[in-house]
């Protein structure tokens, strides 16, 4: 346990030390999101209608811009031939990985999203259940990232391959995020769509985290 | 290399290794043993397969057939056994530039659940004045040799050889915790006289504990006692194979 803190400690300082990534990912989100009511035209009731899609998927795609470096940077400096020698196991060395990617990445795209959906006119009741849905949806969207993060190791042009693994995995995410967001508007019961979120989310931190040992692994032969 | 040893006590040996990169055979029934206590060093021409070597003897890497066993277990059989017991300092150095000095050696110490080693490991490789340096000045491409100096401030780089300041980073991470095994890959390359000298300080006084080393190089090392292993003479094509 001791051993994981300092693994979960040292991703963390290094994306606080570095917090290009972070940042880039979240002004991404800010942006695109910003950009649609140009592109659609500023009509109230269509950008509302739409704003819960934008936002996820707009959040999808930025999370994406980060997931690549805490992997590719250990697997070029030869961190990850010592990680993988480490008495942790290497499981538990991606799972921190995971988990600061969602604390550094993920959490501050969840922060930002009331305020894009404040922008984008969101029916009154959609903000909380906007707010939850992407708290427990985007844990699955880090951990099924650093399994295509660990896929791409090594391969040119990883970041690409990277988004055109990983995107179609999440689209369940998606739907049932977006279709959360919906319900609360509509003033239909939310709960069963988080439900489905969390239940991806425990699926996801139990298989993931192998399923990404399993390919670092690979990469390191 | 099949030393016949009158003591039975072989802690870490290695029988009929073959292996192959690519389709291409690195090396073929290559056979090594060491005791408690020895070094063995790893010579033979740039692709001989002394790397391979020791990525197979650290589990990194499996051999085509053939077996590594830690005192008669087979280290394929539970590989977080051997990593825990095993360091590794391959060709890259594995330090992470955004930390400083002292952080990149408390993680790796942290990781083994080590605290206390950490200060004498820098102090053991000449890296104590830069114990809160962050590790990207070390490769700041500076000619001269830090002399024993107050620490620099840390907006200047230090003077400092550029990749021997890393190297001799990676190689005190595995000074600042205890392993029996240490496998090391070229670890001299890039350090000026004072830390070849405190390389060979250090696997001197990790073997007198009973500890093992394999170390691969392509210069001489002063290690008396070390037994040697050249890794060129088991080179062979599919037509040699045994």
């Amino acid at each position: 346990m001791n051993a994981f803190a300092a693994a979960l400690g040292r991703e963390l300082r290094l994306a606080i030390r570095e917090p290009g990534e972070a940042a880039t990912a979240v002004m991404f989100f800010v942006l695109a999101a910003i950009l649609f009511p140009f592109g659609v035209g500023p009509e109230a009731n269509l950008l509302a209608r739409i704003a819960a899609g934008v936002l996820w998927v707009a959040a999808l795609l930025a999370a994406m811009l980060s997931l690549e470096r805490p992997f590719l940077g250990d697997y070029e400096d030869g961190n990850f031939e010592v990680l993988a020698l480490s008495p942790l196991a290497l499981s538990l060395v991606v799972a921190a990985k995971m988990l600061a990617h969602w604390l550094t990445t993920c959490i501050p795209l969840v922060a930002a999203s009331p305020l894009l959906a404040l922008l984008l006119d969101l029916g009154g009741g959609g903000y909380l259940a906007l707010v939850a849905a992407m708290a427990l949806g985007t844990p699955t969207v880090s951990l099924i990232g650093g399994v295509g993060a660990a896929l791409t190791l090594g391969a040119r042009r990883g970041g690409v391959l990277l988004s055109i693994l990983v995107l179609p995995l999440l689209v369940p995410v998606l739907i049932f995020g977006a279709a959360a967001v919906d319900a609360a508007i509509a003033g239909l019961p939310v709960r069963q769509h988080l439900m489905v979120l969390a239940a991806m989310a425990l699926a996801a931190s139990a298989l993931c985290p192998w399923a990404s040992a399993a390919a670092v692994r690979q990469a390191l032969e | 290399m099949n030393r016949a040893r009158s003591d039975p006590a072989i802690a870490f040996s290695g029988r009929a290794l073959d292996c192959m990169r690519g389709d291409r055979w690195v090396f073929s029934g290559l056979e090594f043993a060491l005791g408690a206590g020895d070094v063995l060093v790893l010579s033979g021409p740039n692709g001989s397969g002394k790397s391979s070597l020791l990525r197979i003897m650290a589990g990194l890497l499996a051999p085509v057939s053939g077996a590594v066993q830690w005192h008669g277990a087979d280290i394929a059989d539970d590989r977080d056994a051997h990593a825990a017991r095993l360091h590794y300092v391959g060709h890259l150095d594995a330090v992470k530039l955004a930390l400083t000095v002292a952080e990149n050696l408390r993680f790796w110490a942290a990781l083994r659940g080590e605290r206390d080693g950490i200060d004498r490991a820098l102090d053991e490789f000449g890296l104590a004045p830069l114990a809160d340096l962050p590790a990207r000045f070390l490769s700041a491409g500076q000619r001269r040799r830090l002399a024993p100096a107050p620490p620099p401030p840390p907006a200047r780089p230090p003077r400092f050889r550029p990749a021997g300041q890393r190297r001799r980073l990676a190689l005190a991470r595995i000074a600042a915790s205890a392993a029996p095994l240490w496998l090391l890959d070229e670890p001299t390359v890039a350090l000026d006289g004072e830390g070849v000298a405190a390389v060979h300080a250090a696997i001197r006084a990790h073997c007198a504990g009973g500890g093992c080393c394999v170390v691969s190089t392509n210069t001489a090392l002063d290690l008396a006692g070390a037994a040697a292993l050249d890794v060129g003479r088991y080179a062979a094509g599919p037509a040699v194979r045994p």
